[in-house]
């Protein structure tokens, strides 16, 4: 393994994560993204903290894809400034994985691959993250034939080898069976339970939101409609009369 | 002049018998199309691949001219090598003119925009798909054009296959920079239409059924691979949304 991937898997990302501790990973001032015509997110303001759970509820079309896209540095807004952290510390899950042709262990290594690693390394590495979501016995199957929640899981392994210290999520649970829901929801509250991994995702499961989020960002037509901790979500008191309904987020 | 039906038994006798003169020339149009094709694959898959993922000023006016190149017609690229390869031109000094090489250069011309266009057709979908997944994992333009080469490669090899296809059924640039030299540089092709000319119907019909045989199998290649492709897919997507395991 060479010190790129050394530095993704040692020592040095626990340091990255202490001396960022406290600090904000993510800042958005006035952030704003147009396709086309049409605004996606208007005047978007918010900071994200290290360590922090946010979940990005709203309903489907509301910006949450478009601002998890951002922050991930896919797109860059058209409007507004955005202070993130680099690409190498950050990683982005999409609600349907893409799987390469090929065994689920070299999917996993590749990440790292493509990071600097040497690839015997980081097949090594890809097995210790394969059976820590429970896929060791198919790290050798084509990833393109494992289940939906098989490959959400293996999405998650692949992220995990990355040490990344945000994690990003679009969906992560919105076409998995109640049992393979379970299984990721269990995954993301490992990852999330480190004082310094910060966890932002969108999703439509208030169960989701109120059992891993520690703050709720509720979008509408491309703007914050509310930003509140997770119990005043819940509550629904911040919103007044104008809350939005728990099944319109669904 | 023979009757057409003698003239086909007579073909039929020159196939069964694997006449010399008639294997010479299919080895020969065999050779020249599989060194074509193999050149303009490697050279167009790459291009294809790049302009798949790549977005700069300019690239609609070169997908333009890409689409345009598809309609290449062969006797216009004979011309061109001819050019290029005549002893006044800027390549005269190869003495590549009316040889195997030039016929190489002729059909690899003729057969890069296929592929760089079918190329480019099928990573840029893949890459509206799947790109940003793999941005987000740590790739750049140019890796991400390589990875999903790697991922479409059933896709790429249809892309071969068609191109070898329209390799070996062309017949004007070959014509025009081989010379159709008996024993040298006679393909199938321009066999055909020397023994048409001169009346010999026998090795031009046992030609043409070579080459429609060869066209077939290929078709019947792209065929299977679609299937296999399809079903290897199917079968995943199936286990996927069934959410087997």
């Amino acid at each position: 393994m060479n010190t790129v991937a050394a530095a993704l898997q040692g020592a040095s990302a626990d340091a990255r994560r202490e001396s960022a501790a406290g600090h904000s990973v993510f800042t958005l001032d006035q952030v704003g993204v147009r396709y086309g015509s049409a605004w996606a997110l208007q005047s978007v303001s918010l900071t994200i903290g290290a360590g922090e759970r946010v979940a990005l509820v709203g309903p489907n079309g509301s910006g949450k894809t478009t601002l998890l896209r951002v922050l991930n540095g896919l797109i860059e807004p058209s409007a507004g400034t955005v202070q993130r952290l680099a690409a190498s510390q950050q990683m982005l899950l999409f609600q349907r994985p893409y799987m390469l042709r090929t065994s689920a262990q070299n999917n996993v290594a590749l990440g790292l691959w493509l990071r600097g690693a040497r690839w015997r390394g980081a097949c090594r590495l890809a097995n210790d993250a394969l059976a820590r979501v429970g896929l060791a016995p198919l790290a050798q199957r084509n990833a393109r034939t494992l289940s939906v929640g098989q490959q959400q899981r293996l999405a998650l392994a692949r992220a995990w080898v990355l040490t990344p210290d945000a994690l990003l999520l679009d969906e992560p649970t919105a076409s998995l069976d109640p049992d393979a829901r379970r299984e990721v929801e269990a995954l993301l509250g490992k990852f999330a339970s480190g004082q310094t991994q910060t966890l932002v995702f969108s999703s439509h499961t208030i169960g989701l939101v109120s059992r891993l989020a520690s703050r709720v960002i509720c979008l509408q037509d491309g703007r914050v409609r509310a930003d509140l901790p997770v119990r005043e979500f819940l509550q629904g008191t911040a919103f007044g009369e104008s809350r939005p309904s728990l099944g319109e987020l669904r | 002049m023979d009757t057409i039906p003698q003239a086909t038994v007579s073909a039929l006798h020159l196939l069964t018998s694997l006449d010399p003169a008639l294997l010479s020339v299919v080895g020969r149009s065999l050779a020249v199309s599989t060194s074509a094709c193999l050149i303009a694959f490697g050279l167009g898959a790459l291009a294809g691949a790049w302009l798949g993922v790549s977005r700069f000023a300019g690239r609609g006016t070169v997908l333009a001219v890409l689409n345009t190149l598809l309609a290449l017609p062969s006797v216009v690229v004979g011309l061109l090598v001819y050019l290029l390869l005549s002893r006044s031109g800027p390549l005269g000094f190869l003495g590549w003119l009316y040889s195997f090489q030039a016929m190489v250069l002729a059909q690899t011309i003729l057969v890069v925009p296929i592929v760089a266009a079918l190329t480019r057709q099928a990573i840029e979908d893949a890459d509206r798909m799947h790109g940003e997944q793999l941005t987000s994992l740590g790739a750049t333009t140019f890796m991400r054009g390589l990875l999903l080469a790697w991922d479409e490669r059933y896709a790429l090899l249809t892309v071969l296959i068609t191109a070898f296809g329209r390799a070996i059924s062309e017949v004007g640039a070959v014509m025009i920079v081989g010379g159709n030299i008996d024993g040298f540089t006679r393909v199938m092709t321009t066999a055909i239409a020397l023994e048409t000319s001169k009346g010999d119907l026998p090795l031009a019909i046992a030609l043409g059924i070579v080459l429609m045989v060869v066209v077939l199998a290929l078709n019947a290649l792209v065929a299977v691979l679609r299937s296999w492709r399809e079903r290897i897919d199917g079968a995943a997507t199936q286990v996927a949304r069934v959410g087997v395991g």
